[in-house]
């Protein structure tokens, strides 16, 4: 198995309203604006006085997947998390530096990070759904948070985000059941869907199958190649052969002994990443001695 | 295949593995006797409530008022009501002060004035309900400023008001704690959806740990429903029927403290039944509620 094979061919551009018609959206989509980049431009994280991770500064392609890969404390979930915002949550941490989403800082004055989190969906480790919510519910939570009371309107994005996160057949006839009643694999897809529900711009995943079966990742894998068509997703992976099938650019961050930070070591088209490594450290990893 | 070393590695594991067996009997055996100990006596309880308050029921119990002392006969309707006003009143006051005191501690509480509240919460429910009682006394009914119609006179107000003031550490502890217990990653999805704090709190959190603060308010009610000392100087008592807050009101407790140790057989009969109609009513009450909530307990890690 080699990489080149398992990698999907590279789809930067977005796809023609056609193709989004056809992923069965009964709501338009409307993206017909210039996809969303992001930039990082030397940010640093903090919690308290630990510097978790220095200065990274890299361009995600819009419409693509974007895989964060390192070994274990190396800091791509504070990463990722700086990205909408949720970093700040933790007790003491800071962010330095700028983010920059469709041309704006997010961490610039007069920024409500609640909005930014709107536009910026995230997708935990462990299947979150709310246990006191129905499926269908779950999906609704942030349109309910929007403001979003219509009940018809609730309904048809209820459906259609469930169809794209290819969960709608297998749990149309139970909408009402709680949302902690089905599987693990099927958790994680609902919780895609109340992701997405919100038609966000971008998606963050951190390591959205490390608690699922090989089955369930799969679909999960595959629902991410989906979905960039439509979002830019960036994802955390500890699984290399992960983020060989599903991403198109890899970043590779690791740990510096000497400020015990997390850097950015290498970044770029994910055939490269595997198959052309510029830096030995990232060589070392990918082929799997250490991590 | 054994080597010697083996061998004895196993008789050394076979003789560690008898003594943790016996250790484990002894230590079986102990929990047995300690829930015996505590069973046995809850068991006699019940087993002499129900022996001594059945005799004791009667319709006239529930739909008469009290005759005058010593004539056989009547009931305790006033009573029953008077209760249930009383102990509606205060966890109408309590709860909503208590669940907040809760949220306020358990979202925004992780500082020095969440450290100064939950102390003084806990002072406050280490506070005998006699001297709650008496606080409420010289607090309103001694009160002759005439600043609230409620003051300066016994009134089922003031016995509401020490009810709701024993009621409100329990309710606001418990529901902090189940607070707490809701788990961080239901936070961070609510956040990641772009859910400010208090909506997160609103339409979260505190769904997701109702289960735990209604069993909370039903311990609360427990309390106060059987609470006989704070009420004894501010409600007073009401030998008729009343539904006048601003007015002296009966109560359960406090009739069941006047019938038993009074000096007629017929008051010590119904004194025994009306325990058994409290114990009685607190028990439907929970499990109506816990039929109604319980099914939601979701409460996971
Ligand atoms: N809430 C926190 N408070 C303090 N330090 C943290 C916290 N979360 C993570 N860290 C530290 O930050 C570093 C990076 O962690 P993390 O981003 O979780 O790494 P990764 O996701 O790559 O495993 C680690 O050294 C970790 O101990
Ligand atoms: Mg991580």
């Amino acid at each position: 198995m080699t990489e080149t094979q398992t990698t999907p061919s590279t789809m930067q551009v977005p796809p023609p309203p056609v193709v989004r018609a056809a992923l069965g959206a009964t709501v338009p989509v409307a993206k017909e604006a210039p996809p969303i980049t992001i930039e990082l431009r030397d940010v640093s994280a903090f919690y308290g006085k630990k510097l978790a991770v220095s200065g990274v500064s890299m361009s995600i392609r819009a419409h693509s997947v974007t895989a964060l890969i390192g070994p274990s404390g190396c800091g791509k979930s504070t990463l990722i998390r700086t990205i909408n915002r949720m970093h700040e949550f933790a007790p003491g941490a800071r962010v330095e530096g700028s983010i920059i989403v469709d041309g704006v800082n997010i961490y610039g004055p007069g920024i409500d990070p609640a909005r930014v989190r709107q536009r910026i969906g995230m997708v935990f480790q462990k299947p979150n759904p709310f246990p006191t919510m129905s499926i269908a519910d779950n999906v609704a939570a942030g349109l309910r948070f929007m403001g979003i009371r219509s009940k018809s309107e609730l309904r048809d994005r209820v459906e259609s985000a469930l169809k794209r996160a290819a969960l709608w057949d297998e749990v149309k006839n139970d909408l009402k059941k709680p949302g902690i009643a089905i599987s693990g694999g099927q958790q994680q897809r609902l919780c895609i869907a109340r992701a997405i529900a919100v038609e966000p711009d971008i998606v963050l995943m951190d390591e959205p199958c490390s608690a699922l079966d090989p089955i369930a990742t799969l679909k999960i894998e595959d629902l991410m190649r989906e979905l960039a068509r439509d979002y830019t997703i960036v994802t955390v992976t500890h699984n290399m052969q992960q983020a060989a099938r599903v991403s198109d650019q890899t970043a590779f961050m690791l740990m510096d002994p000497g400020d015990l930070a997390g850097h950015l070591v290498e970044y770029g088209p994910t055939s490269d990443i595997f198959t052309n490594p510029k830096d030995s450290r990232t060589e070392d990893y990918i082929s799997g001695r250490f991590g | 295949m054994t080597s010697p070393g083996n061998s004895a590695i196993l008789q050394q594991t076979a003789a560690l593995y008898r003594r943790r067996r016996l250790v484990d009997r002894l230590m079986t055996g102990v929990m047995v006797v300690a829930v015996i100990v505590a069973v046995v006596p809850l068991f006699f309880i019940l087993f002499y409530l129900l022996k001594e308050g059945i005799p004791g029921l009667s319709l006239d119990l529930f739909t008469q008022e009290p005759n005058r002392p010593g004539k056989e006969g009547g009931g305790v309707h006033n009573a029953l009501v008077g209760s249930g006003i009383m102990v509606g009143l205060a966890l109408l006051i309590g709860v909503p002060i208590a669940v907040g005191t809760g949220i306020f501690l358990s979202e925004y509480g992780q500082n020095r004035a969440g450290s100064f509240i939950r102390f003084f919460i806990e002072v406050m429910a280490g506070i005998p309900s006699i001297t709650i009682g008496l606080f409420v006394y010289s607090l309103i009914v001694a009160n002759q400023s005439g600043l609230l119609p409620v003051m300066g006179h016994f009134t089922a107000f003031a016995g509401a008001l020490a009810l709701a003031i024993l009621l409100v550490p329990i309710v606001a502890r418990i529901t902090e704690e189940m607070l707490l217990l809701v788990p961080r990653s239901l936070r961070e999805a609510s956040y990641a959806l772009g859910a400010p704090r208090w909506r997160t709190v609103l339409r979260i959190v505190l769904p997701t740990a109702l289960p735990g603060i209604i069993t909370g308010i039903m311990l609360g009610l427990s309390r106060i429903a059987g609470e006989a000392a704070a009420l004894l100087f501010t409600a007073l008592g009401n030998q008729f029927f009343s539904t006048d807050i601003n007015a002296p009101m009966d109560s359960i407790p406090r009739r069941i403290y006047v019938y038993a140790l009074g000096p007629y057989d017929y008051w010590h009969e119904q004194a025994w039944a009306m325990s058994l109609i409290l114990v009685a009513t607190i028990l439907i009450i929970s499990l109506v509620v816990r039929a109604l909530f319980g099914s939601r307990v979701t409460v996971r890690s």
